[in-house]
């Protein structure tokens, strides 16, 4: 796509005048308006933009609250109580911007998801998906940092327990705790530096977002095929083919985010978090946000604190090496018969791992976590790079046109069986 | 530093070695970088760019420290690293907790069955064999006898925070589970510590941290 041209033409003496010094209208144009979108996206392909709006959303709602937070260990959780009762309008720029965090992981792991089921990871999209990893983990630190503010009980431990991570680095680890907490302890000094980061970092990811739309505009947007848009007819402008796609999905995700706000704002917390952070006194589970459950279930599913740390790491880190792990040459799931069920059972594991990251690590919860937690690596480590070379793929249509109009004519057959993709 | 050492090493050396070369092939070498095979020889300029960009990394290096040192514990932070605790109220059987440099530290008075199992657990059955005693070299091992101070064997002081993820262990009041080993009990990822504070079950790497102390008086420790 990086070869796409915008038809923009300036309309009047103005347009013309800055089109000349600065085209940024040019290149909106050519990359927002008349951009090409494959004709067969599907409604997997809206939370992209559902993602921008939330990124948006909490920068806004971040900033508004920040002018009436207190990032100090005696002062921080009256703060939030104080935005909640007292500051005008305070308790709905606060469930904005905690529900809004569950919405922003809810639309990443759905947008993770459908990566990983159209192969949206494959070449020439690696540099496009690592972009996206980072992204992620960025909006871990931001996700866990944020919750820290609270101060609550929940807050308190969480960061005890996740910085304590690093104590498990040997030889350095306990220097890199006691750098990262500024005392011997989580304190108020840990708290003021988390509120800076936390600041910070959406600010990072906004960078990062736009290297990662730069990147997809270069290479051009995946689809259900996993085929590439060959000619003119694959493709449709963006506007407004795309952009009302998106925008219908944008007002129903909203509608759902608006629901939380309204109706259930607590729904996704923990009632510890409403009792203030005490060091003398840990809560009996201690359990991170939903959108960390399955990474916890990991890190504990492993009887070593070494080892649990290193496989927690592990399973996000790997994501980055996935366009050289799946040796498939097709991209998209839907002409892998043994893959999409392997895919399937990767999905349900890691829904599994979230709901016993939240159970007690006792009994048969801690099984079950291991059996999981070995899944996930098989599937990375061994089903992808080996089904890749046995499978045998089903026919590709020609093209995304053919795909679309379900026939593919007596061509189809014989060119496209398993033709790898090739630019 | 190395690198910059190392180009100027070598710079040096492929000076020599061209001239040499040249020497050799006196008359056929075709001017400046037509010796030693296809390797360009490093002009003066090189050399300066090599050297400016070597002095502004390290300099970039340096004006770093403060930026990262900044986030350490300050002075003001360390000095408070010192607490007085009073044993005469504590009965045998009971524990308090205080706070020391933000972290609570268990204070309890064993009774005697409690020392007995306490000694009597042979070391080859301990998780970790190492004392985790402040004051003592870090070869001590995890004898109780190593765990106290000698002739008050009852008081039991340490850092109450579990080695795994840094909850607080149970165990502290009656009400309180206190493990299979009728020590402590991390609740957070269950990890059980036997009546000397040490880890004998669950993820936990290393036992009950024992805290730098001194007896002051017979009923007063200073505790850092």
């Amino acid at each position: 796509m990086s070869d796409h041209l915008s038809s923009y033409e300036p309309k009047n003496a103005f347009s013309k005048w800055m089109d000349s010094r600065l085209p940024v209208m040019r290149m909106m144009h050519g990359q927002f308006v008349d951009f090409p979108t494959p004709r067969n996206l599907n409604y997997m392909w809206t939370f992209g933009g559902i993602l921008t709006f939330m990124l948006m959303v909490q920068i806004v709602s971040g900033l508004v609250l920040s002018m009436h937070y207190q990032a100090s260990d005696a002062d921080a959780f009256n703060s939030v109580e104080a935005i909640r009762r007292d500051v005008n309008y305070g308790w709905l720029l606060r469930n904005i911007h905690a529900v809004g965090a569950s919405m922003f992981f809810f639309a990443v792991y759905l947008h993770m998801a459908r990566g990983l089921y159209y192969g949206s990871y494959k070449a020439p999209r690696e540099i496009l998906w690592i972009l996206g990893v980072i992204i992620f983990l960025l909006m871990m630190a931001t996700g866990f940092m944020g919750y820290a503010l609270v101060w609550g009980q929940m807050s308190f431990w969480g960061v005890t327990v996740i910085t304590n991570l690093f104590s498990a680095i040997p030889l350095v680890g306990g220097a890199i705790t006691k750098w990262l907490w500024g005392g011997y302890s989580v304190s108020g000094v840990t708290l003021n530096r988390f509120f800076s980061l936390h600041f910070l970092l959406p600010f990072v990811i906004t960078g990062v977002v736009m290297l990662h739309i730069w990147a997809l505009h270069v290479v051009g947007q995946n689809n259900p095929t996993g085929l590439d848009i060959k000619t003119k007819s694959d493709s449709v402008p963006m506007l407004p083919f795309a952009i009302m796609k998106d925008a219908f999905a944008l007002a129903m995700f909203v509608l759902i985010y608006a629901w939380f706000i309204f109706f259930v704002p607590n729904y996704l917390g923990d009632a510890d978090n409403y009792i203030e952070a005490n060091p003398l006194s840990t809560p009996p589970h201690i359990v991170p946000e939903w959108y960390f459950l399955p990474f916890y279930a990991i890190l504990r599913s492993i009887p070593s604190k070494l080892g649990g740390v290193v496989m927690m790491f592990g399973s996000i880190a790997l994501l980055a090496f996935l366009p050289w792990l799946d040796t498939s040459n097709v991209r998209s799931a839907k002409y892998r018969p043994k893959f999409k069920w392997f895919l399937w059972a990767f999905f349900f594991s890691v829904i599994a791992l979230g709901y016993l990251g939240g159970k007690p690590a006792e009994g048969s919860y801690v099984i079950w976590s291991r059996v999981f937690t070995a899944y996930y690596f098989i599937f990375f480590l061994v089903i992808m790079p080996v089904l890749g070379l046995i499978e045998k793929p089903l026919k590709l249509p020609n093209s995304i046109m053919d795909a679309v109009l379900g026939g593919g004519g007596p061509m189809a057959g014989s060119a496209a069986a398993a033709a790898p993709e090739k630019r | 530093m190395g690198y910059l050492v190392d180009t100027v090493l070598i710079y040096f050396e492929e000076a020599v070695l061209a001239s040499e070369t040249k020497m050799r092939s006196a008359g056929t070498a075709t001017g400046q970088h037509g010796a030693a095979g296809d390797q360009a020889e490093p002009t003066r300029r090189d050399f300066i760019t090599t050297a400016a960009l070597g002095w502004a990394g390290v300099g970039g290096a340096i004006s770093l420290w403060p930026f990262i040192q900044q986030m350490n514990p300050d002075a003001s932070t360390q000095a408070l690293s010192s607490t007085e605790v009073d044993l005469a109220p504590i009965k045998e059987g009971q524990a308090i907790t205080v706070l020391w440099r933000g972290k609570p530290v268990f204070i309890r008075n064993r009774t005697k069955d409690e020392i007995a199992k306490a000694k009597e657990t042979p070391l080859a059955s301990l998780n970790d064999k190492t004392a985790e005693n402040g004051a003592l070299p870090e070869r001590a091992t995890a004898d109780d006898a190593n765990r106290v101070k000698k002739g008050k064997e009852n008081w039991l002081v340490l850092v109450g925070i579990c080695t795994h993820l840094g909850c607080i262990p149970k165990g502290q009041s009656l009400a309180d589970a206190r493990g299979d080993f009728g020590g402590y009990f991390c609740p957070c990822h269950g990890s059980h510590y036997d009546t000397s504070g040490r880890i004998r079950k669950g993820p936990a790497p290393r036992n009950l941290e024992v805290p730098p102390y001194e007896f002051v008086s017979d009923t007063k420790i200073k505790i850092g």
